[in-house]
């Protein structure tokens, strides 16, 4: 393909497309956009674009197309719906609405109130600039997921897809790629901030005739999912990333390591690369540029420290995720003992965007030191449960009060964990910090790749610090010591702690220890795993000493420290939680008193759910 | 390896394995790629596969043992035929899917990475799929089950027991 043609398909692809996002687009033409990210697929989006079209074709409708979009964020409000140019926001759509809304809105011009969504202040919101969900965003890395259908690379080209490639090697030196990508300020998203176009200067000053570039789609924090989203949503944006870097760094070969768990990605990627290559933006003599770049998948299997990049790449070559000692870094000596230029999905989704915008106006985005915006995956117990991106400098409580639209069923805020198994709890206090790199670093947790879990006053610390341990204890490859087994020794210390088995002096092993684990380890893995133990104790270390000396856990979580009971003077022996009880722990005759047998019960509150005297507390 | 006798179900092992190694270079960095496809014919990786894979790939068989090990995701052993994998990501966590998976241990009697004597049910927990927003989550062969509950995951076992 040559960039005349690569102009003309954008011209009059754009031209069509352009009610996606314009509202004010002119003629009759409406497209249906169905949600189908990894969350709504799980809730049969499929099926709910299948039917829209079945009633189309069946009622011979005109000027109505139904699209399959990558995610929009909203994942707690999904299966969602979009309608342009009308800009309608339908939320939890089944199928058998679907006859509904083609009746009504496409035929009649009417809204279907009923599956419109309520904010959280209870409005109801008929566009979706309405909500208030997506005021405070601002969309670069996922400009493009929820627009375009990612499997159709003529959506992505009519949206400045491969224009920025194009440019790159018409218009721009190697070196002056990389001074864009500098200039920037573009810092890794994977979750160390590591300034990006440095990177790529080391991989460019390396002599050699092989070098690598590497996507790391290894997305292991759980409760993240912004990197499964951008795959998902817009995977021709990482591969033009891709093939730019390897311009600027002299690399004609890219791997993409993806985790096998997300599928839906997996499978994306390999359209977007059989496109790309069937229409020469990948292969040999890019644009008739003598540019050559190809892209390969490698699938993960789920380990965690694969994320870490030099583990990663012993993946990629095929054995076990050890990560290697550092110096010499993959910049120096990577992939086969080869350069390599390594960077996560979501850097690699803000790269396009830079090169046609410009460094300047990346740079006028977020704080002093750290620029651009971050995608965040909010989750926990948050009302908006979905993808944000904000610009960088965004305070804690915006995200979760204003776009997250604060904390369900009336309970309190507790603390608001980033970072994942490497990050720390940030308790109230902190709420106003303006997020980016440093601020997070300074209060003792970390940007990581972007989880945000939120927690309310239910949820215990320390259950949450043994909770991180054990996942890190999984996960930890064993190649170092202090990680192998100081991970572990924190686990037991945690857990007899969680059981009421803890006492004096526990408290202080913990942080000798855990300061032990994050000063002598090899990896990141190890370096951070301490962190969810010393954030808690630095901002709820009370709540360790109650479950020490008092045997006490104040967010009743804590099973051998909680106990369910039955009130006998409210209780009129209605047989309810009996019936209701999973493992069968309420002992009690219709009519009389009931209790339950504390040796069975497993803590689920079943029970206390269903008395309807609201005789059943726990303490 | 030598040639020896085989029986039925390792022949058929080893060739179905061979099929899938002969769409790659005998090359170590296409090994996770054939494991996880192996992985996705068999439900797990039999021993035959592995000394197949092992095979082709010119490696040691201790080697491509010590990469499936290494993955949580590669398992050694067989799976129900209903798989009932919970999610133990974060989000699903904080959303109580604890007590779900003790509820289905509970309830079949094994614990996790464990199939039942008849083979009908195994238990597994996995670590984030990405569908937060439904948290919490359980997956049975593939069907995500989402905003769960102790009680609803009880009303979907007992469909599935009804089932052959």
């Amino acid at each position: 393909m040559t960039i005349e043609e690569l102009e003309s398909i954008r011209n009059s692809k754009r031209q069509e497309l352009d009610l996606r996002v314009n509202s004010n687009a002119p003629g009759v033409e409406r497209h249906i956009l169905v949600c189908h990210g990894t969350g709504c697929t799980s809730s049969k989006s499929p099926q709910i674009l299948e039917e829209f079209n079945r009633i189309i074709k069946e009622r011979n409708i005109e000027n109505v197309r139904v699209i399959m979009t990558g995610c929009f964020g909203l994942c707690s409000k999904g299966p969602i719906v979009i309608i342009r140019p009308d800009d309608t926001f339908y939320s939890q759509v089944t199928p058998a609405d679907c006859e509904e809304i083609i009746e009504k809105h496409i035929c009649n011009g009417e809204t279907v109130d009923r599956l419109l969504c309520q904010d959280v202040d209870g409005t109801l919101v008929h566009r979706l600039d309405e909500l208030n969900f997506y005021k405070k965003q601002k969309r670069i890395a996922l400009q493009n997921c929820g627009v375009i259908n990612p499997e159709d690379i003529d959506e992505y080209i009519a949206f400045d897809g491969y224009k920025a490639l194009a440019k790159v090697l018409t218009e721009m030196s190697q070196d002056d790629v990389i001074k864009v990508v500098s200039d920037s300020g573009l810092r890794g998203r994977g979750g160390a901030g590591f300034p990006s176009g440095k990177k790529w200067e080391f991989v460019k000053a390396e002599e050699g005739d092989i070098k690598y570039i590497v996507c790391n789609a290894d997305e292991g924090d759980p409760g993240a999912f912004m990197d499964r989203s951008i795959l998902e949503g817009d995977p021709h944006g990482v591969l033009e990333a891709m093939a730019i870097a390897g311009y600027a760094v002299g690399a004609c070969k890219g791997f993409i390591y993806v985790r096998a768990e997300y599928p839906i990605a997996v499978n994306r990627l390999e359209i977007a690369i059989k496109q790309a290559k069937e229409r020469g933006l990948l292969g040999e003599n890019i644009f008739g540029k003598g540019f050559n770049f190809d892209i390969e998948i490698r699938l993960g299997a789920g380990a965690f420290v694969c994320g870490e990049e030099t583990a990663l790449l012993e993946s990629i070559e095929g054995k076990r995720g050890q990560p290697r000692l550092k110096p010499p870094f993959p910049a120096h000596s990577g992939l086969w003992g080869k350069p390599t230029l390594i960077n996560n999905v979501e850097t690699w989704a803000n790269i396009t965007k830079i090169i046609l915008n410009g460094a300047e106006w990346y740079a006028s985005i977020g704080t002093e030191g750290s620029k651009g915006t971050k995608v965040f995956a909010l989750g926990g117990n948050v009302n908006n449960v979905g993808l944000v991106e904000v610009p960088m400098g965004t305070t804690l409580r915006e995200i979760i009060y204003d776009i997250g639209g604060g904390i369900p069923n009336g309970r309190k805020f507790k603390a608001a964990q980033t970072g994942g198994p490497s990050g720390g709890c940030i308790p109230e206090q902190h709420l106003d910090t303006p997020i980016d790199y440093d601020s997070l670093k300074e209060i003792g947790s970390m940007m990581g790749s972007g989880g945000l879990i939120v927690m309310d006053d239910s949820k215990c610390m320390v259950n949450l610090a043994r909770f991180y341990l054990e996942f890190t204890v999984d996960e930890s490859c064993g190649k170092c010591t202090p990680c192998r087994i100081g991970t572990k020794r924190l686990l037991e210390l945690l857990t007899k702690i969680c059981n009421g088995l803890g006492k004096e002096g526990d408290i202080e092993d913990l942080e000798e220890l855990a300061n032990n684990v994050a000063a002598a380890s090899v990896c990141g893995l190890g370096q951070t795993a301490p962190n969810p133990v010393l954030a808690t104790l630095k901002y709820f270390r009370e709540e360790y000493e109650e479950h020490i000396k008092e045997k006490k856990c104040r967010a009743k979580e804590c099973k051998k420290l909680t106990q369910i009971l039955i009130n006998e003077e409210a209780c009129k022996g209605c047989d309810l939680c009996k019936k209701a009880c999973p493992v069968n722990a309420i002992i009690g005759e219709p009519g009389q008193k009931h209790k339950i047998d504390q040796s069975k019960c497993i803590k689920c509150r079943t029970c206390m759910a269903t008395c309807p005297f609201k005789a059943i507390y726990d303490e | 390896m030598a040639e020896e006798n085989l029986n039925c179900a390792d022949q058929r092992c080893k060739d179905e394995t061979l099929e899938i190694c002969k769409k790659y270079e005998a090359d170590r960095g296409h090994l996770m790629a054939i494991l996880n496809e192996a992985q996705e014919k068999f439900g797990y990786l039999p021993k035959m596969a592995q000394i197949t894979i092992a095979d082709y790939l010119n490696l040691p068989l201790a080697e491509v043992y010590g990469v499936i090990t290494f993955y949580s995701r590669f398992t050694t052993k067989p799976k129900g035929k209903y798989n009932i994998s919970i999610c133990l990501g974060t989000a699903c966590f904080v959303k109580g899917s604890q007590q779900i998976l003790d509820r289905a241990k509970a309830r079949l009697g094994v614990e996790e990475g464990e199939m039942t004597p008849d083979g009908k049910f195994s238990i597994d927990t996995v670590r984030c799929v990405g569908a937060c927003g439904l948290a919490p989550v359980f997956i049975i062969n593939g069907e995500v089950y989402g905003r769960a509950t102790v009680k609803q995951f009880d009303e979907v076992l007992d469909e599935y027991m009804k089932k052959d």
